[in-house]
């Protein structure tokens, strides 16, 4: 397998809370450019793998290169600078709620970089039209708006300061399956456009036939299978094989592979 | 890191742009001046072309600012042509070319008087409308108590039991400490300038009337109000917040009936109990500086506190305590329904809450006081 550059390299890690270990020895690199999707039974440690990357969570052992920055060696600057190259889309959102849509996606501008108020408006609206929203849209607040465009919001803020690497935790979850599969395409299309890293937790097969270039699986805190969709449709992996060739799965796999 | 750049050179009516460096999100300070600079730039060019062979960087932030120029140029009547953009950086550009296309939305800005008075009224009108709400609530709560006492094993009693612990028994050390240092104050202060006429001994009535009547009610209520009643909105504003309530009354169960008739009744019950042992400390506070600061001996203090204070002076205090209780529950009970969406808005109801119990508190102390005295107590 040719390797490209990977973004993301993580070996050895360890994380676990009290007496249950979630991951165990895991190693686990994100290639520059790619659609990387995370699948797992729940509670495999999907989240809690990104989370403990984005420094959310403490680990107990490994290292976690992230851009060339070791986060475990990294000083409080080098961080910060680190995390103004990521983006995250959280699960549930986690709009500011006392905000309104476009002071959300200029909150890590506003904080970040020193441009005109004119400038900003221009970005934010640029960016909220890039996910399918409108300008009036950016006068609401988050309590105003649909799971869908919450999740849209959310993206736009994740993208404001133009990221290498988006994290998205689920980004399809709680949509019904038309506007999930725009939001795949929306996905795959803005990291063509802008060329960035995407980590994507998901449950979501569609997308992962649809955007993923490639998927890791996550079973018993290790990854146990790794590739595109056609390796793991390949795999022997007991969980690997009911998830992907199951009742759900199987279907899919004939419709994609029979087009 | 290179710097974000833009040269330009007029030849004939044609202006050429070089632009060079990293147009990207961290450069964009530097980046909006020197555009804003070189739209003003040679108003007799007919075409303009940039060359953006020199960029090494590119991002949204470049590809916006990259638009805007050719925009305003495109829009005075001049021509633009971008060369030597990479081509893995067009499909951004592009992308950039079809935003921001129609004109945000004004905001919406009225004249400061207007604007000012529309203040006052809705202010004017909140005040009504809280009235109102208040009203709801209290007759929400009376059908729910109708409805339990017509079939009392409905009723909550663990929950009942648990709010009553929070409300009532953890809430006794902190009313007990306060009451008794109010309770010494008032003595002390009562001591210092009753013995200027030598009428020290008055200090024990002063103690013993305003406990028993006002201050040891009050200082509970207040207590109560800021402690019990501030968490209860927070509470049921939390459970709205999170479509808790909303879940409870799709599975056929009254909210008013589950969650806040216990927390009012438990209230109601509490507020007396607790205005008693607060009493009960304020007075034992006042007798100890009495005993130690004024000289008058626990024997002496006793015997004066029984011919000063009557049992009318008791039933006072303690027949005000449950309405006060019913007020506090009433209002924070209602201030956590009206919680919507957002964060701030749980602050803000949290704070109305407490604010408005406490003002409705003192409000009906003073009813009472002229209600009590027309009846001659």
């Amino acid at each position: 397998m040719t390797e490209k550059n990977a973004v993301i390299k993580v070996h050895d890690l360890v994380v676990g809370f009290g007496d249950v270990t979630v991951l165990d020895h895991l190693n686990l690199d994100v290639r520059d450019a790619e659609i990387l999707g995370v699948v797992g039974a729940s509670g495999a440690g999907k989240s809690v793998l990104l989370r403990t990357i984005i420094g959310l969570l403490p680990r107990r052992h490994g290292t976690i290169e992230v851009l060339g920055v070791d986060l475990a060696k990294a000083t409080e600057e080098e961080r910060r600078a680190l995390e103004r190259r990521w983006g995250i889309l959280f699960q549930q959102g986690a709009l500011f709620s006392s905000l309104t849509v476009k002071q959300n996606v200029q909150f890590p501008m506003r904080e970040n970089l020193e441009i005109s108020q004119r400038l900003m408006d221009e970005m934010a609206l640029a960016k909220l039209e890039m996910v399918g929203l409108t300008p009036q849209d950016g006068e609401k607040f988050p309590s105003e708006l649909s799971g869908g465009m919450t999740k849209r919001v959310a993206l736009a803020r994740a993208l404001a300061l133009d990221p290498e690497i988006l994290f998205l935790d689920e980004p399809t979850s709680g949509l019904d399956p038309i506007s999930a599969g725009d939001f795949d395409e929306l996905i795959r299309t803005l990291q063509q456009t802008l060329e960035i890293t995407v980590f994507m937790v998901t449950h979501d097969l569609e997308s992962l036939y649809n955007a993923c270039d490639r998927i890791a699986v996550l079973a018993d805190g290790k990854v146990v299978a790794e590739g595109p969709i056609t390796a793991m449709l390949e795999s022997e992996h007991p969980w690997v094989k009911t998830y992907f060739q199951g009742k759900r799965g199987g279907m899919l796999a004939e419709r994609q592979m029979s087009t | 890191m290179g710097e974000a750049l833009l040269t330009h050179k007029l030849v004939g009516q044609r202006l050429e742009l070089a632009a060079s460096g990293s147009w990207t999100a961290n450069h964009a300070g530097e980046l909006e001046a020197v555009v804003d600079r070189v739209t003003g730039e040679a108003p007799k060019a007919k075409n303009v072309s940039i060359d953006m062979a020199g960029v090494h960087e590119f991002d949204t932030f470049g590809a916006w600012l990259l638009e805007r120029l050719t925009r305003q140029w495109t829009a005075s009547g001049k021509e633009a042509v971008i060369v030597g953009l990479p081509e893995h950086d067009r499909g951004l550009l592009k992308e950039m070319h079809g935003v921001n296309r129609e004109p945000p939305p004004k905001p919406q800005l009225g004249n400061p008087v207007v604007s000012f008075l529309a203040s006052v009224g809705r202010a004017g009108a909140d005040f009504g409308h809280n009235l109102i709400v208040f009203s709801e609530m209290l007759g929400a709560v009376g059908m729910a108590l109708a409805r339990v006492i017509v079939r009392p094993r409905e009723y909550r009693l663990t929950s009942t039991v648990h709010q009553f612990d929070r409300v009532a028994w953890q809430a006794v050390p902190i009313i007990l400490l306060i009451t008794f240092l109010i309770g010494a104050i008032i003595s002390q202060q009562g001591i210092f300038h009753f013995r200027k006429f030598g009428a020290e001994l008055y200090s024990v009535d002063l103690v013993g009337i305003l406990v028993l009547r006002e201050i040891g009610v009050l200082i509970v209520a207040i207590m109560v109000a800021g402690r019990s009643g501030s968490s209860y909105t927070a509470e049921l504003g939390a459970m709205k917040m999170r479509e808790e309530i909303d879940a409870l009354r799709t599975m056929g169960f009254d909210p008013v009936e589950v969650l806040i008739l216990p927390r009012i009744l438990v209230l109601v019950v509490a507020l007396p109990v607790l205005t008693f042992l607060g009493s009960m400390s304020a007075l034992y506070g006042g007798g100890l500086v009495a005993w130690f600061y004024g000289g008058i001996s626990p024997d002496i203090y006793i015997s004066r506190l029984t011919e000063a204070i009557s049992l009318t002076h008791f039933k006072v205090g303690m027949i005000k305590a449950p309405f006060m209780g019913l007020v506090i529950g009433i209002v924070a009970c209602a201030e956590g329904l009206r919680v919507k969406g957002s964060a701030e808005s749980l602050g803000i109801q949290t704070t109305n809450s407490v604010v408005e119990s406490i003002f409705l508190v003192i409000v009906l102390d003073g009813l009472f006081a002229i209600f009590f005295a027309s009846i001659g107590m």
